[in-house]
């Protein structure tokens, strides 16, 4: 069974945002680029069926300007045995766009199993997997936090508010995956040097039209500088007082 | 031009989200002139007349029997033909478990543009605009939709419900979609329960959280006390799910959950950046910790420095009387 893994690079989460000069995207000045940590847990999941079956390919596709082979590579040296750069220089920060180039490059290779993760930590839109889905009318399950594979079929755990959500869902299918799913793996010294030999095959693409226009990027307003009501327990009580009295929040 | 809202059901009820999205669609309404319409899906009829209470004028109505449970590609077809026919000029959906793998469907069925995790909307000339925080909210987005209709999904706890209309009832009409419920899917089975009865922390109104400060996993407790004394749900930091002291549920955070309750207690947090990413929309926040130079002060509202281990069982103590 072939699968594919859908990557992003992102900013680090330790990022301290700026403002671009254009007013509406983030400044990538001193910026630390990794795989996307959803992304992580996508790919060694593929991985571990892959091993599990002792069959089948893992191929991951990320579409973004030249930089982002540094991210395939390092899917690559996880374990994953040839990547698709679909090469664009500015990448549209448009998820229907995205959802339909990436479907596009999935379609012809027929997968059995289609990986994201549930959301990439930069834009957080939480999108292109569920509309990949609908694109190539595959069944869907997001936010799996407990995947188990059953031949022509997966049952799947999902995060709900609350608890669980138990699916059955015929492959080929696509899946997004959440934090608990699994350790992803370190890349070993070996898989490093391995993957400079695997292949990057790169492709131009075009995203068409904006489905959305941004229109600016703000910081948040700083939070207003709060106090120290005082030091120890004793100043439980006076705690207790402004939040009854001036937050009335308890 | 209306306004269509997806209305939430689980198990046959309503969820208070949808009174949320209902709200701003109220609001939206009234700036751009139109109805108020919902779509729902479900086995059978939750109370959807009910909602006119809640602001809605009409609601439609896709029932399947195969809706006692959700399904993403039957709901989108059903939401898809109910955009059809309203021919709203957005679509409000809440960003819930649900709400966030239903929305992207639909966007791709109607071949338009989705704002999800939305915390603000405003119209500007009868256009529409979101305002949407990014990498966890360190930064806010502002959104223009140039395609029709617009999509956007609300955060939950953000937006207020409507006053309620006394008295008043929703028309309830039946919706008519086409789905192949045979073809392959998706299909849900089963649900476990995880929290314990409490709100799942994207819903809670009160949350306390806890971080490395505890020094072990068994003090966790302390933090669980004040929870049950305030009614409120737990959190934990990212340092302390890492180190396998609390699930990944529990976490706050960028790679967590983000959360905006009324009250948000810190106790032990020393507050990295991508912790306060995740909960400084919160509408109040305490903090507890012992180095007065923590990062996690800088966004408090209100401190005690000093040792948790003795501020938290006296704030446990302190607001278990009040009750």
């Amino acid at each position: 069974m072939l699968q594919v893994v859908c990557i992003k690079q992102v900013a680090d989460t330790e990022t301290r945002v700026k403002v671009a000069a254009d007013g509406r995207t983030l400044d990538p000045a001193g910026v630390t680029w990794i795989l996307n940590p959803y992304d992580e847990l996508a790919v060694e999941e593929a991985l571990r069926l892959r091993e599990k079956l002792a069959t089948g390919e893992v191929v991951v596709i990320s579409l973004g300007a030249a930089a982002v082979a540094t991210t395939l590579r390092a899917a690559l040296a996880m374990g994953a045995d040839r990547a698709i750069h679909l090469k664009n220089d500015t990448p549209s920060p448009d998820s229907l766009a995205v959802a339909r180039a990436l479907a596009d490059a999935i379609r012809p290779l027929s997968p059995g199993l289609v990986w994201f993760g549930k959301s990439a930590v930069d834009d957080d839109a939480a999108q292109v997997g569920a509309m990949v889905a609908e694109l190539l009318g595959l069944p869907g399950v997001t936010v799996a936090a407990k995947f188990e594979h059953q031949g022509a079929s997966a049952r799947v755990e999902r995060e709900i508010e609350g608890g669980r959500e138990v699916v059955e869902v015929a492959l080929p299918a696509v899946i997004t995956t959440e934090k608990g799913l699994n350790e992803p793996r370190y890349a070993s010294l070996k898989g490093i040097m391995a993957a400079k030999k695997k292949p990057i095959e790169e492709r131009a693409v075009e995203l068409g039209a904006a489905n959305l226009e941004i229109l600016s990027l703000e910081l948040p307003a700083p939070r207003a500088a709060g106090r120290i009501v005082g030091e120890g327990a004793a100043a439980v009580p006076e705690l207790v007082r402004v939040l009854r009295e001036e937050a009335k929040v308890i | 031009m209306s306004i269509l809202v997806f209305i939430e059901q689980r198990d046959g009820q309503l969820r208070p989200v949808s009174r949320e999205a209902l709200g701003e669609a109220v609001r939206l309404a009234a700036a751009l002139g139109g109805p108020v319409v919902g779509v729902c899906c479900s086995a059978s009829d939750p109370g959807l007349a009910s909602l006119g209470e809640a602001g809605a004028d009409q609601v439609v109505f896709a029932q399947h029997e195969a809706f006692a449970t959700y399904d993403g590609a039957g709901y989108a077809a059903a939401v898809a033909a109910a955009v059809k026919q309203v021919s709203p000029a957005a679509v409000l959906f809440s960003a819930s478990a649900l709400g966030k793998d239903l929305a992207p469907r639909v966007a791709a069925r109607l071949g338009v543009g989705l704002a999800s995790d939305c915390t603000a909307v405003s119209t500007d000339g009868g256009k529409l605009v979101a305002t949407r925080p990014i990498h966890a909210g360190k930064a806010f987005q502002k959104i223009a939709f140039p395609l029709s209709p617009a999509l956007l999904s609300l955060r939950p706890k953000v937006f207020a419900a409507a006053a309620a209309q006394a008295g008043k009832s929703a028309t309830v009409e039946a919706l008519a979609f086409t789905w192949d419920a045979a073809a392959p899917r998706a299909k849900v089975t089963g649900s476990t329960g995880a929290q314990g009865g409490r709100p799942d922390l994207t819903e809670a109104e009160i949350v306390v959280s806890g971080g490395r400060g505890l020094k072990g996993p068994e003090h966790f407790a302390l933090v669980e006390e004040l929870a049950d004394a305030l009614g409120a749900t737990v959190g934990a930091s990212r340092a302390v799910v890492d180190a396998g002291w609390r699930s990944h549920g529990e976490q706050v955070g960028q790679t967590g959950k983000v959360v905006s309750p009324k009250l948000y207690v810190a106790i032990g947090i020393s507050g990295a950046i991508q912790h306060l990413a995740g909960m400084s929309s919160s509408r109040c926040i305490v903090a507890i910790n012992k180095d007065p130079e923590a990062p996690i002060f800088k966004v408090a509202d209100y401190g005690i420095v000093g040792d948790l281990f003795e501020i938290v069982p006296a704030l446990t103590a302190a607001v278990k009387q009040l009750h």
